[in-house]
């Protein structure tokens, strides 16, 4: 039996159009780039020290071995003690959760104030906040070290919490504001006149609303947080040194052989939470940088 | 919440610009002393490289940035398949931090192990790429990682600054006959000026504070050839013990900042005045 169906619309062009070509060329290429250094960080994580010396980085390894993972994480050495990167992972934990539940609650009740109970300078107190997310962190280090140290806390994790807490003020305020402007007021006014004050009117009214804005916010704060360098080092002290500054440690010290097995495992490390945080929010994370970066 | 806003931003910021005018040593210190700290920032080699340096790597970080980023954006736009994909893979670098950026790029570039021995060891003796090591070429090196981990972020925003172009734009141009480079250039473009300025500001910001990248890549060397601002004041502040120095350095960062967001305030609150 043959078919005999007649061709009907317009005849389908080939895939194969020369720009295509050129187009899905230059994408592989550029994912070629961005893809690499995962690649050299995995393969050269689990190759011994000797294939490294004689292969090249970009061999698969002959020989899997996870003992570079294990040195990495429990007995590399970060300047003198050599613990690995456990404890710089906990640190990081200890600094991160606190830093971005409170950041997140005080930004959204800002955010919240700022749109529904204006109050006199509130526009001036916003363009601050604005302006205040430019302002490179060095004009204010120096005042800061100087607070902590007056409030005792100076070298302690406290001292970092606070700092990301602050800083993490600016923009997420300005994404809750944003969202919260975005909602219909009538809610709000129909909550007021039912007689709800400003605290019942957040708990139940706004935040089931917002649910999408929170996981937004919650998602750039723990990235943010948790790649941070700067006010670690600074802030922390030496026993309280998140992951980031334990990993610059481990790699640029300068004594001894290099073990880049290790390093690499090391680095893989660190790089887990976030890479996780953003395989697993997929879209979020696409939309939290978004909302973080264009002002509505 | 408020006050400690007032206090942090305005307070800090109006206290480092103060004691950017005094002696300060290893201790802030009240004695006045008009731009002495300037003039002094100013005639500092190590200064007027890292100036120098920031100059260079940021006239090129931002035009290859943006460049690239538009690049993929519209590649991206071409009804691709795996669309989701590609862009993951584009946009992972971004979320690691410059930490992990720079160590895992200096090892790749290192000479001794990385590509040049890799290239050497299938038999292209002569293949150099040393430029981590190299005096003339470190500030490419930082290029090269600074735009892995830059340009999916600007890709991401500029594929969603085209996708909020009315379709009806592209039918429109169709019919005209305008091919399709030249709508994107000359139509697209310009109609998503906003979204461009946001990602030109942020970029912008994003060079001018450069440092956990620097410190783990080459931390400023070889020499002073990478070194940059960011680095300069912390090393004045915390190690060198010349605060005033670090504060008057701090501050120049502080304007150049300021003076970069006036394009950003022309577009976002330019025409609403006008309204």
């Amino acid at each position: 039996m043959t078919i005999n169906a007649e061709a009907s619309g317009p005849r389908p062009r080939s895939f194969f159009t020369p720009t295509r070509i050129i187009t899905y060329g230059i994408i592989i290429v550029a994912a070629l780039y961005y893809l690499l250094p995962l690649y050299v960080m995995i393969t050269t994580s689990l190759k011994g020290l000797p294939e490294i010396r004689w292969g090249n980085i970009f061999a698969p390894p002959l020989e899997v071995t996870f003992e570079p993972w294990v040195k990495a994480w429990t007995s590399a050495c970060t300047g003198l003690t050599c613990n690995g990167l456990a404890p710089g992972f906990w640190n990081s934990v200890k600094i991160t959760l606190p830093s971005t539940v409170v950041s997140v609650f005080v930004a959204a009740v800002s955010g919240y104030a700022l749109v529904n109970w204006r109050f006199k300078g509130s526009e001036f107190f916003f363009t601050v906040l604005l302006l205040g997310s430019f302002i490179p962190y060095q004009v204010m280090l120096y005042p800061l070290v100087m607070i902590t140290a007056q409030m005792k806390i100076f070298g302690t994790l406290w001292a970092v919490i606070l700092i990301h807490t602050i800083f993490g003020m600016p923009i997420l305020t300005l994404l809750f504001r944003n969202y919260f402007a975005s909602l219909p007021q009538e809610l709000f006014k129909a909550a007021r006149v039912d007689g709800a004050g400003f605290w019942r009117i957040f708990f139940q009214i706004m935040v089931p609303m917002s649910l999408p804005i929170f996981a937004v916010a919650i998602i750039l704060q723990v990235t943010g947080i948790w790649n941070d360098f700067l006010f670690g080092v600074v802030f922390a002290g030496t026993q309280n040194y998140p992951m980031t500054v334990q990993l610059n440690n481990i790699v640029n010290s300068v004594q001894g052989v290099r073990e880049y097995n290790v390093n690499m495992a090391a680095t893989i490390l660190t790089a887990a939470v976030p890479l996780i945080v953003y395989f697993v929010s997929g879209k979020w994370f696409v939309r939290g940088i978004a909302a973080g970066a264009v002002k509505g | 919440m408020v006050a400690i806003v007032l206090i942090v931003f305005i307070g800090c910021t109006l206290w480092t610009i103060w004691f950017s005018f005094t002696d300060s040593r290893a201790l802030p210190n009240g004695a006045f002393i008009g731009f002495d700290q300037y003039e002094r920032l100013f005639n500092t080699r190590r200064w007027r490289i890292s100036a120098t340096n920031l100059l260079t790597y940021g006239m090129f970080s931002l035009v290859f940035t943006m460049v690239v980023g538009f690049v993929l954006a519209v590649l991206m736009d071409q009804r691709i398949r795996f669309e989701d994909g590609f862009r993951t893979i584009f946009l992972y670098p971004f979320a690691l931090s410059g930490i992990v950026t720079g160590l895992v790029w200096q090892w790749i570039m290192n000479p001794t192990l990385g590509l040049q021995s890799t290239m050497r060891g299938l038999g292209w003796t002569n293949f150099t790429f040393d430029w981590i090591t190299n005096t003339d070429m470190v500030l490419y090196a930082l290029l090269i990682a600074g735009l892995w981990h830059g340009t999916g972020f600007v890709m991401v925003l500029m594929l969603a600054g085209l996708r909020s172009v009315d379709g009806e734009i592209w039918k429109a141009a169709r019919v005209d006959g305008i091919p399709t480079w030249r709508t994107y250039l000359q139509i697209v473009l310009p109609m998503m000026r906003g979204v461009v300025v946001t990602t030109l500001v942020i970029v912008c910001s994003g060079i001018v504070r450069t440092y956990d990248l620097v410190v783990a890549l080459t931390n400023g060397g070889p020499g002073l050839s990478s070194e940059v601002p960011a680095k300069y004041v912390i090393n004045y502040m915390f190690a060198a013990g010349n605060l005033g120095q670090a504060l008057a350095a701090s501050t120049v960062m502080l304007l150049t900042v300021f003076v970069l967001l006036i394009p950003w305030f022309i577009v976002e609150f330019g025409p609403k005045k006008n309204a």
